[in-house]
Formats: structure tokens, C-alpha cells, sequence
């Protein structure tokens, strides 16, 4: 049965189903048990089947990490669960040394299929450590699957398919979607990496959005599409591996590309996508790519200063509008002007 | 511990050559401590160790054709060529290495996490040298393992040298096991160029641990003879000196036990030639058999990334 859920239940929804069908799938992290769990992703799978398969750990994000993979090796299947990304500096040295080389190292003969899902904040004054994003720094190194599900039904699919797989995946959840609803199936059900969405279909000018800017990337269509402009928005949802196929095919009909991040622009993904559709479908473009991505400082605090840092759909219809030579900057307005979170955390 | 340091007298002998391209930290001077500590374990044990890892996975049971084709980087390799000698491992007989200091602690944690989980009687023993303790993960791993009572026995190999940084330059005292005790924590010292002595606390902790009453800590006293990376002596270089190289020599774990069996009149001086001899052919052998087998694929570059 098909209903509308919020993006944390569908997460909380697809975990107590990867647990029922899987004996040995476990969640850790700090907190996860306890009376928030972790935006309430993980109550009902504590509710359910208690502290020997929802295990709450001391904050040591690297060792747990290894504890993690160790686990994984003798058959485990763990979700790790950090409440904010920026956290996940500290497990690094884990991930990348030793998850993301395990099956290389012994040539197949052995993995360690992780699922680490992680939580990017952003506004009510979170400021510079717990606003960060940092997808691409994961994404650049091999041996990693790297998600962004920018809404319920991919949130539940993704974490499902990732409990089926041999490879260690990190899954970006972004803290403003949580309480977006969309229709989810009660069943379990998966949702490939590798595989791109196209969320809109439009002729003018392709947007590749990720995670909550796919939400910018609607409202922003919608203001568009008042001024004449038909946008085609596609979603990677799986940054590793990346269904290039999808985006370039949407540029080839459009001509025109921005790239929507939800992070700094030095080495971005929305700089891989840019690079990947300059590399190989140069021919089909019209103008210059755009990228949107963050000013190159850290997050504020200040109400003020933070409106200024985070790009928005406007900035999205701005970066349309240049692209296809028409002025629009300042003038718009949308009346899905509320964002979908509004704090306090 | 004899075919071990023949095997490894026999990289010695050919790193020259150019064969082995891998960087290669050898064990020679601390075999005791992996053959003391893998004698008690069981193949359903898991081992993690660190780059110089050699003596542990020889110990633990590996296959010694696999090794001398995963240092020459054949397809035969017990890692196909992708591990090389820092990262030597084998699954099957549960062998797992990294030379990322403190890399295979929490690991170690993971595997005896799930076997308490699954209510299986086997022990992650974790090598680590004295500098590991040195890492913020050492104190992470103690601390959750000691929280969760889990059945690992921490092996800290103290040669008193990290590289070329003496203990007394990194560590406020060289007395490890002292400082790591906790009212939580068993942690014993042990002459590590003693295989008998290491044995007997080894089997004593590991029990210990399959009993539910882990983890423990034991620190083993010993030395590594040649330099901290590659097949030569380093005394001249300034940062020890040939006198305590040798004073280390004469308390070689081989020699020791050698002296000792003789003394019991278990093996003569003959015998012993004999043994070393053996060993010394079969490692050659090895060796040659891995230098005729096919290299990795290139082809395979990019396969088991994902």
C-alpha cells in the first residue's frame, strides 16, 4: 500500500524491515537509543527488537567504525549511525583505510559491507561543525557507494538496497528533509545506486540537483515555468557509481546545465558533473555550465549571515535565467516560500 | 620460530635482486611473540596485526607458497598482488594486517564483538606495536572493549622503537603494560624472546578471554635486528647503536630456546642444523616457485573495487 510518510519514518520504516529480514543487520551510534533516536529513525527499531540489535556506543567514531567492519567481516551487517556528518571527520581513517580497500586488498575474497548513515545539518544557527557536507570528499575515494536520498520514498528504497549489498555505503541524509512526506509503499522495496531520477521533466535547461537543493530545484522550476521556462530537473541520488548516462542525455535535449550542491565548490560533485557533461557532451551545449554550491567560508551562525550563505531556489532561478540570457535576478517569488523544516533542533 | 627466520634470511638474501617489490618490515628478532601467542589459537581465531606482520601470518598457519607470491606480486599471491607485505592477509585462516598504526585495533573489536553476538567461543588477538598505543584509537578500542567485556587479547609488541624514535622520546615511561592497567584491565609483562613464557600467558589470557573475562593486555618485551623498513642492519645510521643490536642478539628468542632444549637434552646441536637446514631449503623453494608463477592480471586492475 502506497501512503504518504515522512522522510525520518521512512528511514525508521526501512530499517525495522532490512532487521526483519535480516538477522544479523544491527544499528550503532551514539544516542540511538536513547528517547530521540536519532530524529526518530531508530525508536522503532529499538522499540522492536532492543539493546542487543540497536546498540548505543561510546562516541568514538573511528574505533566504532573499525568495530563496524569487523563486525561486517564475520557475516554482520551494521548500521552505523552518526547524527551529523561533521562527526565522521573523526572515522575517516576507518572508512577510507580500511573499508573502502577491504575487497581490493584480498582481491574479492572478502568484504565488508557497512551501511553508515549520516546526517547533514543546516540553519537554526548550527554553525561552521555541524553544517558541513561532505559528500565529496567520500565520493572521490574508490571502494565507497555514496547516496544522497532527497526524499522518502528514495530514503527507504536506498537504505534497503544497501543492506543487500557487498559494498561499504555511506548514505547522506539531509536534516531539512526529515519531516518532507511523499508516497512510500508499506512493503520493502529497493532503489538502485547507480540509477539517476528524472524528478522533472522539461526542453529548456537541465538543473542537477542534490538532496534538499532538489526541493530548491522544484520551487525554482515552478517560478521558471511561470516566466516560460521549461526546467528538467534529474536527481543523481547515487553520487558512486553515477548514472552519467542520465545526465548527459537530459543536457543533450536541453543544452544547458547548473549544477545544485549542497556544498563548497572546490572539488564539489556539482564540479564532477560539470566536468563529466563538458568532457562528453560538449558539443551539445548552448552556453557555459553554472555551478551553485556554497560560499567558500564556513557556515555562520547569525540568522542574518546565514541567509546569506546558503543558496536557495532563487539563486537556482537566477543561474537559469543567466543561462538562458534573460534577466530575472531579484524578482521572484515563489509561494512555497516556507522551507520544510523551520527548527528548532 | 626457526622457519620463520629462515624465510625471512632468505628475503634477506634476494631483496637485492628486486623481486619483492613491496615495502617489507621484517619480524627477524621477534618471532617469539607471534609463535608463542598463535601456538594456543585456533584456525577459527582471528589474528590482526600490523605491517610488520610476517611472523603472524607464517604463525597463524599461512600458506607459505601464497606469501612468497603476494611479496614477488603474483596472481598466486594470497591477496592476489594487491597486499603486497604490509597488508599480507588471508581470510581464510583469519589473517588480517595493516600498517596504518592501530588499523586493525577496533577491527579486532568488530570480529569479537560478533562473536560474543553470535555466542561463539573464538578470540580476536590483536598485534600492535609499541607506538600504536600512541593513537587516539588505542584508548577508544580499550575503553569499548573493556565496556562491552569482549574476547580479544591486546599483543603489544614493545621493540622499543617506532621507526627510529626510541620509546623514551615518545612515551613518558617505556613500562607500557603499567600504564595501560586499569582496576578493568588485566595487562601483564612478558619477555617477548621467550616463546614459552609468552605461551604460557598467552594460553593463561586466551582462556581467560573465551571465558567471557576479556580482554587483556599483554606487552612483550623484545627487539626488532634490522632496520625498521627493508633487509639491512642500521647501526650505523645513528639512532642505535651496533652494542645494543648485539646485547638484543645474544637474548635472539631462537638462540634462547636453542640453548634450552639442548640443555633439556629434547634436540641436539645436530638436529637443530638439521631443522634450519629444512626450512631454509623450503623457503627457497618457495621463493623460486613463486618467481616462476604468472604476475596479476592487468586486466584485473579495477575488479573487487566495489
Amino acid at each position: 500500500m502506497v501512503r504518504k510518510i515522512t522522510y525520518a519514518q521512512a528511514i525508521s520504516e526501512a530499517t525495522v524491515q532490512g532487521m526483519e529480514r535480516n538477522p544479523h543487520v544491527f544499528v550503532m551510534g551514539l544516542g540511538v537509543d536513547d528517547f530521540k533516536g536519532i530524529f526518530h529513525t531508530t525508536c522503532d527499531a529499538y522499540k522492536r527488537f532492543g539493546a542487543k540489535r540497536v546498540i548505543s556506543t561510546p562516541a568514538s567514531e573511528n574505533a566504532m567504525t573499525g568495530v563496524a567492519i569487523g563486525a561486517a567481516l564475520n557475516g554482520k551487517r551494521p548500521i552505523f549511525v552518526h547524527a551529523r556528518n561533521d562527526f565522521m571527520f573523526l572515522a575517516l581513517d576507518q572508512l577510507i583505510n580500511n573499508a573502502a580497500k577491504w575487497k581490493y586488498n584480498f582481491s574479492g575474497q572478502s568484504s565488508v559491507p557497512i551501511v553508515v548513515r549520516t546526517i547533514i545539518g543546516k540553519g537554526w544557527g548550527q554553525g561552521p561543525t555541524h553544517s558541513q557536507s561532505i559528500q565529496s570528499l567520500l565520493t572521490h575515494i574508490p571502494g565507497l557507494f555514496v547516496a544522497m536520498p532527497s526524499d522518502a520514498y528514495t530514503a527507504k528504497g536506498i537504505l534497503l538496497k544497501s543492506l543487500e549489498i557487498d559494498t561499504p555505503v555511506i548514505l547522506f541524509e539531509h536534516r531539512s528533509l526529515y519531516d518532507l512526506q511523499s508516497d512510500v509503499p508499506e512493503e520493502p522495496y529497493t532503489v538502485d545506486f547507480g540509477k539517476a531520477r528524472i524528478i522533472r521533466q522539461g526542453r529548456d535547461i537541465t538543473i542537477v540537483a542534490l538532496s534538499f537543493m532538489v526541493q530548491e530545484a522544484l520551487k525554482a522550476a515552478e517560478v521558471l515555468s511561470q516566466e516560460g521556462i521549461d526546467v528538467e530537473i534529474v536527481d543523481p541520488l547515487s553520487l558512486k557509481p553515477l548514472d552519467e548516462k542520465t545526465l548527459i542525455e537530459s543536457v543533450k535535449k536541453t543544452g544547458r546545465l547548473v549544477c545544485v550542491d549542497t556544498s563548497w565548490q572546490s572539488c564539489s560533485f556539482a564540479s564532477e558533473v560539470a566536468a563529466t557533461v563538458a568532457e562528453k557532451a560538449f558539443s551539445f551545449l548552448k552556453g557555459p555550465i553554472r555551478r551553485i554550491t556554497l560560499p567558500d567560508c564556513p557556515a555562520p551562525v547569525s540568522k542574518k549571515l546565514e541567509d546569506a550563505f546558503y543558496p536557495d531556489y532563487r539563486t537556482i532561478v537566477d543561474a537559469c535565467c543567466e543561462s538562458l540570457g534573460r534577466s530575472q535576478r531579484g524578482k521572484t517569488t515563489c509561494e512555497k516560500e516556507e522551507a520544510v523544516f523551520m527548527g528548532p533542533y | 620460530m626457526v622457519r620463520i627466520r629462515q624465510v625471512e634470511e632468505i628475503i634477506v638474501d634476494v631483496y637485492a635482486q628486486k623481486t619483492m617489490r613491496t615495502p617489507t618490515h621484517l619480524s627477524i628478532g621477534q618471532e617469539a611473540v607471534a609463535v608463542g601467542v598463535c601456538s594456543v589459537l585456533k584456525r577459527s581465531d582471528q589474528v590482526f596485526a600490523s605491517h610488520r606482520c610476517h611472523a603472524a601470518y607464517l604463525a597463524k598457519g599461512g600458506n607459505l607458497d601464497a606469501f612468497f607470491a603476494e611479496l614477488c606480486g603474483r596472481v598466486v599471491g594470497s591477496n592476489q598482488g594487491r597486499a603486497g607485505s604490509a597488508h599480507l592477509s588471508d581470510a581464510k585462516i583469519g589473517v588480517f594486517t595493516s600498517p596504518i598504526l592501530g588499523g586493525m585495533i577496533p577491527v579486532a573489536l568488530g570480529a569479537a564483538l560478533s562473536f560474543q553476538m553470535d555466542k561463539k567461543r573464538h578470540v580476536a588477538v590483536c598485534f600492535l606495536g609499541d607506538a600504536t598505543i600512541e593513537e587516539g584509537v588505542f584508548a577508544e578500542s580499550l575503553n569499548f572493549a573493556l565496556l562491552k567485556k569482549l574476547p580479544v587479547l591486546f599483543v603489544c609488541e614493545n621493540n622499543l622503537y617506532s621507526t627510529h624514535t626510541h620509546i623514551k622520546d615518545r612515551q613518558p615511561s617505556s613500562e607500557i603494560f603499567q600504564r595501560v592497567k586499569t582496576p578493568e584491565l588485566k595487562t601483564q609483562q612478558v619477555d617477548g624472546n621467550d616463546v614459552e613464557a609468552v605461551y604460557a600467558v598467552a594460553e593463561k589470557s586466551i582462556e581467560l578471554c573465551r571465558k567471557g573475562q576479556g580482554p587483556v593486555f599483554l606487552e612483550c618485551l623484545t627487539y626488532r635486528f634490522r632496520e625498521h623498513v627493508g633487509p639491512l642492519y642500521d647501526y650505523d645510521k645513528g639512532y642505535r647503536t651496533k652494542k645494543e643490536v648485539e646485547d638484543w642478539q645474544k637474548k635472539c628468542p631462537i638462540l634462547k630456546y636453542k640453548k634450552k632444549l639442548m640443555k633439556e637434552r629434547v634436540v641436539e646441536h645436530e638436529e637443530l642444523g638439521v631443522i634450519e637446514a629444512r626450512y631454509k631449503k623450503e623457503a627457497l623453494v618457495s621463493y623460486e616457485k613463486a618467481l616462476k608463477s604468472p604476475w596479476s592480471d592487468p586486466k584485473t586492475l579495477t575488479d573487487w573495487v566495489y
